[in-house]
């Protein structure tokens, strides 16, 4: 059965740390998602997602605390494909060279790990819905340092995205923002992988944005809509999966998806 | 008040570019170049494919590194852009998913470079819709740039240019993909500017002649070498003969200036505009 309500009010409560999580998440992904598009580096997220896996898997593995494992994935994949990959052709090529490595070493760190399943694969495809309090406290610690940096960062990052020529003119510091930007996209997959998933961090950083885009052209709507799309996806994901006692993340990925294709069809009738 | 007044009120240059030399491993783009521009004054960069005028104004932004010789804006180092540099980059077309309509274009030109939160306050908005009087942009404001047709947002770079009051302006080929009409509007609000707010301007060109009501001086860079001075000093056959080691006709008519002999590639074959 994918859906039983009948004792949906006493679950609730189980899961007021996931939704708080979950909101946390969907505002961070729709704003970094933002300039994941105009950036031109969706592909990127996942070869950061994939290391971010791998890290988490290791972590796992050698019985430390899987965040920091997945953050310091990230964050590896983030500056290799920041240094490396400064052009959008030399960053694709990157980036496939290192998602199936870093899938690989993930799956071949999973497989050693004898302890408690139950989370094996929740890493890949997102977990069964539970966040505990640790856990709570380190998305909401990553969810507000990225919010803080953005807050300071916002204007030039967008000039530098936008208008690049004119914004190294004008004296932007393009190259030091571009750094910035990777270790926020690096803190922003390492805290999605922990609820949707490494497969699946793309339908919460790149989909809402990606559908915003469709539908307007004026800077703060895209940023208000993508945070809007991605809110709408990993809370009604969350809820729906409560109903079903199945992985969220399938509830997120279809509802964002719902949403991109609803976007799309908005923008056709526009014309 | 700031640097910039003073400046004006003292009439001290606003670049300054001494003893210069660019160039990349054998070829040498141009050396000992010395020009020193005042407030208020309209150079033309003109010259072939590859003598170098492009490098010049990223020179001066610093996003070329002379060979030698020192580049200095309102009295110090060029360093990486300056907000005191209004920039005109070359027309490229927008890609027509960018989330920015027109009016974002001139908002960023004049807060873009500040940390923070973009937020539409009330001298933002005044500032916007002075220049948009300027530039009879009204109408276009809330389209995305990609849509604009290249006249349109042409326009609208300019605007971007000198909406913060820039001490210079640097244009590179403002003029390409515009029809004569739209060369002729976007070069005199570029004059216009100069004149109002005592802005230098720095206009690489291959056609002199939309501008050269509006030009003091022409900087003509060929084989290495270049000439400054009046349009009328440096627009000779006998000077361009000279720079180009190869006879060459200047020649005038109904006010307009074209130069013939010149081998150049990417054009005529035979002749080219000034």
């Amino acid at each position: 059965m994918i859906f039983n309500f009948s004792d949906y009010a006493d679950l609730l409560p189980l899961i007021t740390n996931s939704l708080l999580a979950g909101a946390l998440l969907a505002i961070v992904g729709g704003l970094i998602g933002v300039f994941v598009n105009t950036r031109d580096m969706s592909f990127a997220v996942h070869g950061i997602s994939e290391l971010s896996f791998a890290g988490a898997s290791m972590a796992l593995l050698l019985g430390a605390n899987v965040v920091v494992g997945s953050i310091a994935g990230s964050l590896v994949a983030a500056a290799l494909i920041g240094l490396l990959g400064s052009k959008a052709r030399e960053r694709n090529s990157i980036v496939a060279v290192l998602m199936p490595a870093g899938l690989g070493l993930g799956i071949l760190a999973i497989s050693l790990y004898h302890g408690q399943a139950l989370n094996k694969f929740g890493l890949l495809t997102g977990q069964i819905v539970s966040v505990d309090n640790p856990q709570l406290a380190w998305l909401a610690g990553i969810s507000l340092f990225i919010l803080a940096v953005l807050a300071v960062v916002w204007r030039p990052l967008a000039f530098a995205s936008l208008d690049p020529e004119v914004a190294t003119a004008r004296g932007v510091p393009t190259r030091a923002l571009s750094v910035v930007f990777m270790l926020l996209l690096g803190l922003a997959v390492a805290a999605s992988v922990q609820v949707v998933g490494a497969l699946l961090v793309l339908s919460l950083l790149v989909t809402p944005a990606a559908a915003a885009l469709r539908i307007t052209k004026v800077p703060a709507r895209v940023a208000i809509l993508s945070v809007v799309f991605a809110l709408i996806s990993v809370l009604g994901g969350i809820l729906l999966a409560l109903g079903a006692g199945l992985p969220i993340s399938p509830y997120v990925t279809t509802i964002s998806f719902l949403i991109y294709v609803k976007a799309r069809v908005i923008e056709r009738l526009k014309k | 008040m700031t640097q910039i007044s003073k400046n004006r009120a003292t009439g001290k240059p606003v670049l300054e570019i001494t003893d210069a030399t660019l160039a990349f491993g054998e070829k040498t783009l141009w050396t000992g170049l010395n020009l020193t521009v005042q407030p208020q004054e309209f150079i033309a960069v003109i010259g072939s494919n590859g003598s170098g005028k492009s490098s010049l104004l990223r020179a001066i932004l610093g996003q070329e590194q002379l060979t030698s010789g020192a580049i200095r804006v309102n009295g110090h180092a060029a360093g990486h852009g300056s907000k005191e540099i209004g920039y005109i980059p070359q027309h490229r077309s927008t890609d027509a998913s960018t989330p920015m309509r027109a009016r974002d274009l001139l908002s960023l030109g004049y807060d873009g470079h500040r940390w923070g939160i973009p937020l539409s306050t009330s001298k933002v908005r005044a500032r916007v819709n002075h220049v948009l009087d300027c530039i009879d942009g009204h109408e276009l404001a809330d389209k995305p740039i990609g849509t604009l047709s290249g006249g349109q947002l042409q326009r609208f770079r300019v605007g971007q240019a000198v909406i913060g009051s820039p001490d210079l302006i640097l244009a590179d080929e403002p003029l390409s993909a515009l029809d004569l009409h739209q060369q002729q509007a976007v070069a005199n609000l570029i004059d216009e500017e100069r004149r109002e707010h005592q802005a230098a301007v720095l206009f690489v060109t291959h056609d002199v002649n939309p501008i050269l009501g509006m030009v003091d001086r022409v900087l003509y860079l060929a084989n290495g070498r270049f000439r400054i001075g009046t349009p009328d000093e440096v627009l000779r056959s006998e000077v361009l003969s000279e720079l180009y080691g190869t006879p060459v006709d200047v020649l005038r008519n109904q006010g307009r200036i074209v130069v013939v002999g010149i081998h150049d590639h990417e054009h005529h074959p035979d002749e080219e505009w000034a």
